[in-house]
């Protein structure tokens, strides 16, 4: 098995279903020649060829509305967006245009296209470039939301992403592009969307997260386990559709829970989630569920985004409020 | 003063006209070679539509009818330029081009039902290549694209055709698929219906070009302006930027100058931003009238044709509007079914509610 980062997964995810099935596209802009800004498509347009890897101008919206006629003619569009606050330019064509258009046609047309898009605090990037926007995607019907946390589950998710024939918004930390090496198996295996993943098993209390901040909740629950408190940490690796049950097996285990987000703290998946565990399991609940989350501001410069985003002592914190409750 | 060297494309752009108000042939050259029965067709087809939107508007009046956006005085750019596409051609319309759907094959039922808010109004037959009417004005331009572009890639010499408004080429997806159909030479028609007015909204506030075909210039593609009243003028430019759009020669954009001799909508009152001078000029350009006229002189269509055509097409928005009033309600659960491709476990609760 090789080892590879969470970029590197996600390029051989992209080469594998290339490779495969000749309907896949890639097209962003930057991501012919160099391999997009993060190098995350690099070497794909050599290997296959500007037909099927191509830069674009510069116009968010006409990305999206050309993944959307490409998925009408039966390709697999493979969309980059820069930067996930960029994605406002072309929100009308992912959200209103590729989420509804199997409802618009009574099934006639899907669109199986992959919107991919780096995001994620901690690397000190200019504004707009590290917003946790995934709350945006998760409340419009008709879009897949995956948000991969290690090497593994990012090329399995991708692929399974590729292979759906509905719109999936894939967001890929950029913290953890680089971030470690873990053993990725050769050629193709998936990771079922919707299904959430138990990475660390405990009694005491459950943290509910994803992405970069399922490292610092592993973090606070090995801090945790120091005073012998075990906490189950549960990585959802999907938003929509939510994996409900296995957040509900594990409180009934637990009988307490918190929810950790990097995106601000109002209206935000978080909340969802809460609002899930109190219609499916509010009697199993000895605490009220907690958040730990970002201020509602906006995501603040470089300066001090570190203090801005969730740490392992604020995760630790909210585990004891509910503990003590 | 004298011009300034450098200054870019200042001329006004020329007017293609094929037909006179009067019925006669003024640009030989560009007649379309069209047979004595795709003529006659062509003339049914456009009163048949004028027919359709007259009872419409009775129609939506009754509350029989939901959303509708009249067309009459359009007939020469929405038949017509339907009528010069090849059937695998592609339409992505904006909500007033119901009737290119129709002629190229959506049934007239479904429509109907669209309009009454019924989701089977989307359901596209097999074999019919369009979209359903866009309500994001401009989104569909960059559908086209799209399109095209899959074209290009399948190696096919189909044409996608997209139609907007003078209001939707102020829209930036409109630039912006402009711009990739030119980067992409792609086999993309914009065709832009330019009546006059976005809503109230007159075309001297919407833009300070001196034409929307101006603004092909800036996109590297070729623009040109057609009288859209002139229904040979349509068929010429449609078939010409589709063929040359089939050799590889990328993308046109057609601006048609027209007017719709109704409101924008069933909900507004047209005293309120144009005169009744203005309408009476252009009644007297009616794309309908001066294609009966040429047919006329040809001997190939009479008064009585009209009328019969007129009771024919009445009697079929009759037995359409019927099977659509027939057809079963659409359901909350199948709503939630037409969401992803399988409806996913939280989505099954969510439709046990309405079962
Ligand atoms: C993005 C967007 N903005 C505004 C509207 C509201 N709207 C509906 S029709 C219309 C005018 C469009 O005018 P034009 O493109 O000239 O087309 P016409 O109605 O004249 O055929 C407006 C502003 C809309 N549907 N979509």
């Amino acid at each position: 098995m090789a080892q590879m980062n969470l970029k590197e997964a996600i390029r051989d995810a992209m080469r594998v279903e290339l490779e495969r099935d000749k309907n896949v596209v890639i097209f962003g802009e930057d991501v012919g020649n160099v391999g997009g800004v993060f190098r995350v498509t690099e070497g794909l347009q050599k290997e296959f060829g500007e037909e099927r890897v191509f830069d674009t101008p510069l116009a968010e919206s006409a990305i999206g509305g050309m993944a959307l006629g490409l998925g009408i003619q039966g390709f697999r569009p493979i969309a980059e967006i820069q930067f996930v606050g960029f994605i406002f330019e072309a929100l009308d064509q992912i959200l209103v245009q590729a989420a509804r258009l199997r409802f618009r046609s009574g099934g006639r047309y899907n669109a199986p296209i992959v919107f991919r898009t780096p995001f994620g605090g901690g690397v000190k990037a200019a504004e707009l470039h590290t917003d946790s926007l995934e709350g945006l995607i998760a409340q419009t019907p008709g879009i897949k939301l995956v948000i991969p946390s290690n090497p593994y589950d990012a090329k399995g998710l991708m692929i399974s992403a590729i292979r759906d024939n509905d719109p999936v918004f894939f967001m890929e930390h950029l913290n953890l592009y680089h971030a470690f090496r873990a053993e990725v198996p050769e050629g193709e295996y998936t990771v079922e969307l919707g299904k959430a993943n138990v990475v660390r098993e405990g009694s005491d209390v459950t943290i509910i997260t994803y992405g970069m901040m399922v490292h610092t909740s592993v973090k606070a629950a090995e801090e945790l386990e120091k005073s012998g408190i075990k906490a189950e940490v549960i990585d959802l690796r999907t938003l929509v559709p939510l994996d409900i049950e296995t957040i509900v097996n594990s409180i009934k285990k637990t009988n307490r829970a918190i929810v950790v987000q990097e995106a601000q703290k109002s209206a935000g998946l978080a909340a969802e989630i809460i609002a899930q565990i109190n219609e499916e399991a509010i009697l199993h609940l000895e605490a009220p569920v907690l958040r730990v989350a970002g201020p509602d501001t906006v995501y603040p410069f470089a300066q001090i985004e570190d203090q801005w985003l969730p740490s392992p002592a604020r995760v630790i914190a909210a585990v004891n409020k509910v503990l003590n409750f | 003063m004298s011009k300034i060297p450098y200054e870019v494309y200042t001329e006004e752009v020329e007017t293609l006209s094929v037909l006179s108000p009067d019925g006669e042939i003024v640009n030989k050259e560009y007649a379309p070679k069209l047979t004595d029965d795709q003529l006659k067709e062509l003339m049914y087809r456009m009163v048949f539509t004028r027919t359709w939107d007259e009872r419409a508007i009775n129609l939506g009046r009754q509350g029989r009818l939901g959303f509708y956006a009249p067309v009459s005085g359009q007939e020469a750019t929405m038949v017509g330029s339907e009528f010069a596409l090849d059937k695998e051609d592609f339409i992505c319309p904006g909500y007033r081009d119901m009737p290119q759907l129709v002629w190229h094959g959506l049934p007239l039922y479904q429509a109907f039902l669209y309009s009454r808010g019924h989701q089977h109004g989307g359901e596209i037959p097999e074999g019919v290549n369009v979209l359903m009417p866009q309500i994001i004005i401009g989104a569909q331009v960059l559908h086209a694209m799209g399109i095209a572009m899959g074209y290009k890639l399948k190696k096919q010499k189909h044409v996608a055709i997209t139609y907007t408004g003078d209001g939707g080429s102020s829209e930036g997806d409109f630039y912006e698929a402009l711009n990739y159909a030119g980067v992409y030479k792609l086999p993309t028609i914009f065709f832009v219906q330019n009546n006059g007015y976005a809503i109230t909204t007159p075309f001297s506030k919407q833009t300070a070009a001196l034409s929307i075909a101006h603004k092909a210039v800036a996109a590297g593609i070729r623009g040109v302006k057609i009288d859209g009243m002139d229904v040979f003028a349509v068929i010429h430019a449609v078939q010409e930027a589709a063929e040359r759009a089939r050799n590889g020669e990328g993308a046109t954009l057609i601006e048609a100058v027209t007017y719709r001799f109704r409101p924008h909508s069933l909900s507004d009152d047209t005293s309120k931003y144009r005169t009744k001078e203005e309408e009476g000029q252009w009644s007297e350009k009616d794309p309908i009238a001066r294609l009966a006229k040429y047919l006329e002189k040809k001997g190939l269509w009479t008064e009585e044709d009209t009328v019969r055509v007129k009771e024919e097409a009445k009697a079929k928005v009759n037995e359409e509007i019927k099977k659509a009033e027939k057809t079963e309600k659409m359901t909350v659960a199948g709503l939630i079914d037409s969401m992803f491709e399988t409806t996913p476990k939280h989505l099954e609760e969510q439709k046990a509610d309405f079962q």
